[in-house]
């Protein structure tokens, strides 16, 4: 089984310096891109390796590229996303701080597709060792020429910063990023125009997952077939899964996409811990909808997560069991998102925090019956596009399927007047 | 044009506009709150939800925002469908749950958007049930109050203050549902255009703090059409009464001169009219008590004016109307314009380039729309402030074309301010010293009145190509020349802003050339000449004599009495000279509403009404003339004062003024003496107008108190006073639908009680009131418009030893004569002081704050310095106006008392 992402990151040691990673064929895809296709070229390939962006849309990037106006003139941004901050969601970390050169050498061939000239790595201020991971290996590939001016000659040039955030969710959402990066509030921005066209400063800025742009030197230097080759199903490449809850095992494993939901949770995991039983998860981080029993045969992809309710969103799932209360889970949730809302739309600023009000009330033994219809309606009118971006709608994800599937929990809150589990 | 769909019903609208807009302009009820017809849509609120079907057999739609969605041909909407209803009702909910349900001691109660959306989205009972949080409020100045708990997120007051007025110092803090909308410390909001706040909020953050010192509500209040008075722009406004005072003044949308906002000066000045300082009865001097009766001041005035030469002097202060009274009275040889020696010379050159230019006159409105500006010689800030406002849109204009090039619509607020970022479109400011729009502008030019004017000259000469008739110019000054002329003539509709307040003719005259070179070039070139005073204008056009020739005349004996109408002759000449002028008056009879140095002198002093009291016509800088209405009535001993003059007239017999009685009389009069001005007499219907058999009352129809208010003195309710000059009553009984638009006493329509009913009123929403805007131009270019030529740039500015050349100062607070009497303008008006070069300052040995000592004319000064770095040498800035600072004829050259100097103590400014 191949884990080209992951195959030089050893548990408790540095990441590769440069000198390491050339020598097992690091930044090869740069010297390939730059000397030996045309950024075109570059776009075309990743569309048909059918890579699909990471951070947890499922979006295909080479056509994310291909919005890119080529002929404006100024200049274009290239940003990684790398502010993961939602719960249960680990995977990026292992590569940031275990293969920064990966990333850097994916950067230089996106912002070479879309020639972009300046490039951030926006970073999640919490991720300490991997800002100092990154501002290391930015300046090696400064000092070995991969970043600069005429980078290896070519006549091509690409600047690269280390940006870290204060801490909000809300720059995941890449508008908001862009507008954070700006110096500006933190509040997403409305699409169209999409950041394609208006992005960083107003002008044409592509923001990719750092899992996203780590696949990019695999897919230049092995092909297109070879990346839809290493998965199991309709979706290209392998994929950073992670799981977490009371689990034997909880973990992050670098896995043929469309491995099943019971193989991650069983093989890799090692199953649930022996005093609790399994109860659900939400497969791709916080802001997904409940799978349950009836799933655990689904395979971990972006169409097979997507026909079950769900969303493979980042592929990090977290594992509910019986010993731990669903509303308390919820709320838990609930009061993430509330707390993280940018606070510009009506719907999420105000309706999150009554939601997790609910909630808190129901824990402590204060839930009203009409407290049912509340979260109902929060679940039905904080859908995506009645707020502003995907915040709120992702929050409302865990709590809809919560009230399907343990609907019975909730009213056990109410009619007990106090939390089961407590 | 495309075919949408409403709720089934098909409707002709133009493309490209936002669906809210749309509805709205349709007259459909659509709740919203943070889309503003003047600042675009966001999408923030959520409030304006529609169901929009992909086809016609699509049964259920998706929500989306009206606000955000172009109109597409064929679209399919819903404002009735339930689903988009609950929403709309939620989301009122959701903004419900920290709000703290105050109406009832809240200011905004009663004109509140936020009541009105409630009402309307049908949210009736609160299933929140949680604790609110609370906020605490900051002093934000004397204009404005804060009362944070009542925040709905709306950010529309950050957009307007910030994006749109170009505010620094009002931000939003914090994230969630912990948001904090105000500064980043208490302190007074520094924008001059914060009062638009009270407005611009759709509840009660910021709220008219002036009102709340004599707080009525909107329903409460007698209110009339009306026009500012305090500066040469005439917005158009709304005065509100009750109890016999002036409790607010409120925004009348007018699309062609002020739209949807005011400035601070036009909004909190209203308040001299209640001033204890006041003349509320009319006073003969000669007698005790002094105070009187009407009849008796008017028998003695009729005994000075029948006897001996009478001399009458008129205000630009006062109405057209009660100027030509005045002018008719003491006939028309005997009538002098009571402005200064400078001002009678700009006023009357502003006419004849507005009369002669063949470049578009502009309305202020249009200024925001041209995509290139040039300032000579005005701190629009100070001088004509909500022309500044006007400038600071027109740099997004060139900016906004590139995002038309990408198809964003531009009422897309976030996306065009994101894609524009700080790119401005070409604005030129040549002023004596730094204004707060050098900061949007492409160039400054910091320079002596002459070398603006030699600019300027360069400019008209670059643009028609002509060598230069300017001697001996700079290489930096050539250069910049080339470049305003290569700006102007690379916009579509480059603009020419100037005016009086740079005191020199030759400034006007290089605007005028520039103006008309753009329009030799082909250019849509337009031209905006700024004035004194609110009705300079005006009495310009009723034509006359000089000041001077009013003191000469009395000096030389010709004459032995004077009326004063509304003018304080103090603050137009050096007050020597009117002192000597007073001595050599027999008699003295002023018109006035406040004390001043100059009723001290009057004989017999008659009350007269503010605009608050009185009918008339102001004549707006570009001409516009404007009619504002009495708003409440008055007691016997106060009245118009066209009204005094007009019963004098009828006390000594006067032949010409026979037979007039109302202001209606006046008008035809008017006319015919001064043809220019035809069209006042149509600027509003007379007072005979009636809608279906009736007036239209000033007062809501839920005015309260009619039968009580009086009855702590007498039960039984006074009969209700008649309004014999307007088709207006002073009374809630009248037609209850939309009046014409020059005599709209307020805005509201059936579930809209805030002033965002405007868009009822409207024949599209930001465009014309129904029916056109209000105001008549009585200058336009015609044909025959020559397009003068001006030639004689000045020569260099040469400094004199121990002289100062003195350029005027002008305060947005404090140079105007009236508001100055506000108490929230007081408070923010500063004190004197003196504008010094650096170099100058260190050769007087002076610091900061220590007192300069000079002459102007005869009068000697002692002021406080201020440093400058900008200010040219040998050149010094002195506030006009302010409380402290004698009137000066500026600019104008100081003599500096070496001796006095040394002799000074330094004293620090308090």
């Amino acid at each position: 089984m191949e884990t080209p992402l992951t195959q030089h990151i050893v548990a408790n040691r540095p990441p590769l310096s440069l000198k390491e990673y050339e020598q097992v064929g690091g930044y090869q895809s740069v010297r390939k891109v730059l000397k030996q296709m045309t950024p075109a070229e570059v776009t075309e390939l990743v569309k048909a390796s059918n890579l699909k962006g990471r951070g947890g849309a499922g979006f295909s990037t080479g056509m994310k590229w291909s919005f890119v106006p080529m002929d404006v003139p100024g200049p274009k941004y290239l940003i990684c996303n790398a502010d993961e901050m939602e719960p249960g969601t680990f995977k990026d970390r292992l590569l940031l701080e275990g293969n920064p050169h990966q990333l850097i050498e994916g950067m230089i061939v996106a912002a070479y597709a879309i020639q972009a000239n300046v490039s951030y790595v926006f970073l999640r201020w919490a991720y300490k060792l991997a800002a100092h991971e990154i501002t290391k290996a930015i300046q090696e590939a400064y000092d070995a020429g991969y970043l600069g001016k005429n980078i290896l000659g070519t006549g091509f040039n690409l600047d690269m910063h280390l940006h870290t955030g204060v801490g909000r969710y809300i720059c995941g959402e890449e508008t908001a990023l862009i507008n954070a990066l700006q110096g500006k509030r933190a509040n997403p921005r409305a699409k169209p125009p999409f950041p394609q066209v208006s992005g960083l400063y107003g002008k044409p800025t592509i923001v990719n997952n750092v899992e996203t742009l780590s696949c990019l030197p695999h897919i230049v230097n092995n092909g297109a077939e070879w990346f839809k080759g290493l998965s199991k199903s309709e979706d290209s490449g392998t994929k950073l899964y992670g799981v977490s809850g009371k689990v034997k095992r909880p973990g992050t494993w670098e896995l043929p996409m469309g491995i099943t939901v019971r193989e991650l949770l069983e093989e890799y995991a090692g199953g649930m811990k022996d005093d609790v039983q399994f109860r659900g998860l939400l497969p791709g981080g916080a802001s997904t909808d409940f799978l349950v029993e009836e799933h655990l045969d689904l395979k971990m992809d972006y169409p097979s997560i997507t026909k079950a309710g769900s969303r493979m969103g980042t592929g990090t799932m977290i594992v509910l069991d019986d010993k731990t209360c669903p509303v308390g889970f919820v709320l838990n949730l609930q009061h993430f998102f509330a707390q993280e809302s940018c606070g510009f739309c009506t719907p999420c600023r105000d309706g999150l925090p009554w939601v997790e009000k609910i909630l808190l009330a129901m824990e402590r033994g204060e839930g009203k019956p009409e407290h049912m219809n509340i979260l109902e309606f929060h679940t039905q009118f904080l859908g995506p596009g009645n707020t502003f971006c995907a915040l709120a709608p992702g929050a409302m994800e865990p709590l809809q399927s919560a009230l399907k599937y343990f609907r019975a929990d909730f009213e056990r809150h109410i009619t007990e007047h106090k939390c089961p589990w407590k | 044009m495309a075919t949408i769909y409403i709720d089934d019903k098909p409707f002709e609208v133009p493309e490209g506009k936002n669906l809210l807009e749309t509805c709205l302009n349709l007259k459909e009820d659509l709740p919203y709150f943070c889309w503003h017809p003047a600042m675009g849509s966001v999408g923030a609120c959520r409030q304006c939800a529609v169901t929009v079907y992909k086809d016609e057999n699509d049964k259920v739609g998706r929500l989306m925002m009206s606000c955000m969605e172009p109109v597409r041909d064929g679209m399919r909407l819903s404002i009735k469908n339930q689903q988009a209803k609950d929403f709309r009702n939620n989301v009122i909910g959701w903004l419900m749950t920290n709000h703290p349900h105050d109406c009832a001691v809240c200011d905004e109660g009663g004109s509140c958007h936020l009541q009105d959306m409630t009402v309307m989205t049908g949210h009736t009972y609160r299933k929140y049930s949680f604790d609110k949080k609370t906020y605490r409020n900051q002093y934000l100045g004397p204009f404005l109050n804060h009362e944070m708990n009542r925040c709905i997120q709306c950010y529309r007051c950050v957009r307007y203050y910030k994006d749109y007025a170009g505010g620094k110092d009002l931000d939003v803090f914090g994230a969630h549902n912990h948001l904090y909308f105000g500064r980043a410390e208490e302190g007074v909001l520094e924008s001059e255009f914060s009062g638009n706040l009270a407005e611009v909020c759709p509840t009660g953050v910021f709220t008219d703090k002036t009102l709340k010192q004599h707080y009525t509500r909107k329903w409460d209040l007698t209110t009339a059409p009306s026009v500012c008075h305090h500066c040469s722009l005439g917005c158009n406004t709304i005065a509100g009464e009750r109890y016999g005072t002036l409790r607010n003044i409120t925004t009348r949308y007018n699309g062609e001169v002020n739209g949807y906002f005011l400035c601070d000066r036009g909004r909190f000045g209203y308040e001299f009219v209640n001033s204890a300082a006041r003349i509320r009865k009319p006073l003969v001097r000669s007698q005790l008590p002094e105070a009187t009766t009407k009849e008796h001041a008017l028998q003695e005035a009729a005994g000075m004016i029948s006897k001996g030469r009478v001399i009458g002097i008129g205000s630009p202060r006062a109405s057209v109307e009660s100027n030509f009274v005045l002018k008719t009275l003491v006939g028309e040889d005997n009538f002098y314009l009571g402005v200064s020696e400078p001002d009678h010379d700009l006023v009357e050159f502003n006419l004849r380039v507005l009369r002669e230019t063949k470049a578009h006159i502009l309305s202020l409105r249009e200024v925001e729309k041209c995509d290139a500006v040039l300032i000579l010689g005005e701190d629009l800030t100070n001088t004509a402030p909500m022309l500044a406002l006007a400038v600071r849109q027109s740099v997004r204009q060139q900016p906004l074309e590139e995002v038309a090039a990408l198809k964003i619509p531009l009422w897309q607020d976030a996306a065009a301010r994101e894609l524009i970022q700080d790119k401005k479109g070409p604005l030129y400011i040549a002023t004596f010293n730094p204004t707060k729009l050098d900061e949007v502008a492409t160039e400054i030019f910091n320079a002596t009145p002459a070398e603006i004017a030699r600019l300027g000259f360069a400019i008209a000469n670059k643009i028609t190509g002509q060598p230069s008739e300017v001697n001996d110019l700079g290489k930096a000054e050539e250069d910049l020349a080339a470049q305003i002329a290569e700006a102007l003539l690379l916009a579509k509709r480059p603009a020419i802003i100037s005016g009086t307040h740079g005191g020199r003719e030759s400034i006007i005259k290089a605007a005028a050339n520039i103006a008309n070179a753009l329009h030799d070039k082909g250019k849509e070139a337009g031209i905006m000449l700024t004035a004194p005073e609110c009705n300079s204008m005006g009495l310009d056009m009723l034509g006359s004599h000089r000041l001077e020739s009013a003191f000469a005349v009395m000096e030389h004996g010709e004459a032995d009495t004077v009326i004063i109408l509304e003018n304080d002759l103090y603050r137009r000449a050096c007050s020597d000279e009117v002192n000597k002028f007073f001595e050599q008056c027999k008699n003295v009879i002023v018109l006035d509403h406040l004390h001043t140095p100059t009723t001290e002198r009057a004989n017999v002093l008659l009350s007269a009404g503010t605009f608050a009291e009185s009918d008339g016509t102001l004549v707006n800088n570009e001409g516009r003339a404007q009619r504002f209405y009495q708003v409440y009535p008055t007691s016997e001993d106060l009245q118009e004062s066209w009204r005094w003059l007009m019963q004098l007239g009828a006390a000594i017999e006067h032949k010409q003024m026979l037979g007039w009685s109302t202001f209606d009389d006046i008008l035809p009069a008017i006319v015919v003496a001064h043809p220019e001005l035809k069209g006042i007499e149509r600027v509003t219907p007379s007072a005979d107008f009636r809608i279906a058999g009736q007036k239209i009352p000033r007062e809501t129809h839920r005015f309260s108190g009619r039968t009580s208010m009086n009855a702590g003195m007498n039960v039984s309710e006074p009969k209700p006073q008649e309004d014999p000059d307007s088709p207006l009553t002073f009374t809630m009984e009248g037609y209850r639908g939309q009046a014409p638009s020059s005599i709209i006493p307020f805005f509201w329509s059936p579930g809209w009680n805030s002033q965002q009913a405007i868009n009822k009123y409207q024949e599209e929403i930001g465009g014309p009131l129904h029916g056109g805007d209000p105001g008549i131009r009585m200058i336009e270019k015609t044909e025959q418009s020559i397009g003068t030529h001006f030639s004689e740039a000045p020569e260099h500015f040469q400094p004199l030893a121990d002289h100062l050349f003195m350029v005027p100062v002008y305060h947005t607070f404090g140079s105007e004569e009236l508001s100055a009497q506000a108490p929230a303008i007081a408070q923010l008006t500063p004190e004197p002081y003196l504008i010094l070069n650096v170099t100058d300052a260190l050769e007087l040995k002076l610091e900061e704050g220590q007192h300069l000592t000079f002459k102007i004319g005869e009068l000697m000064y002692h002021l406080p310095i201020k440093i400058s770095m900008t200010i040219t040498r040998g050149t010094a800035g002195l506030p006009v106006g302010l409380p402290g600072v004698p009137f000066a004829e500026l600019p104008g050259w100081a003599i500096l008392n070496k001796d006095l100097i040394w002799k000074q103590k330094p004293q620090a400014i308090s």
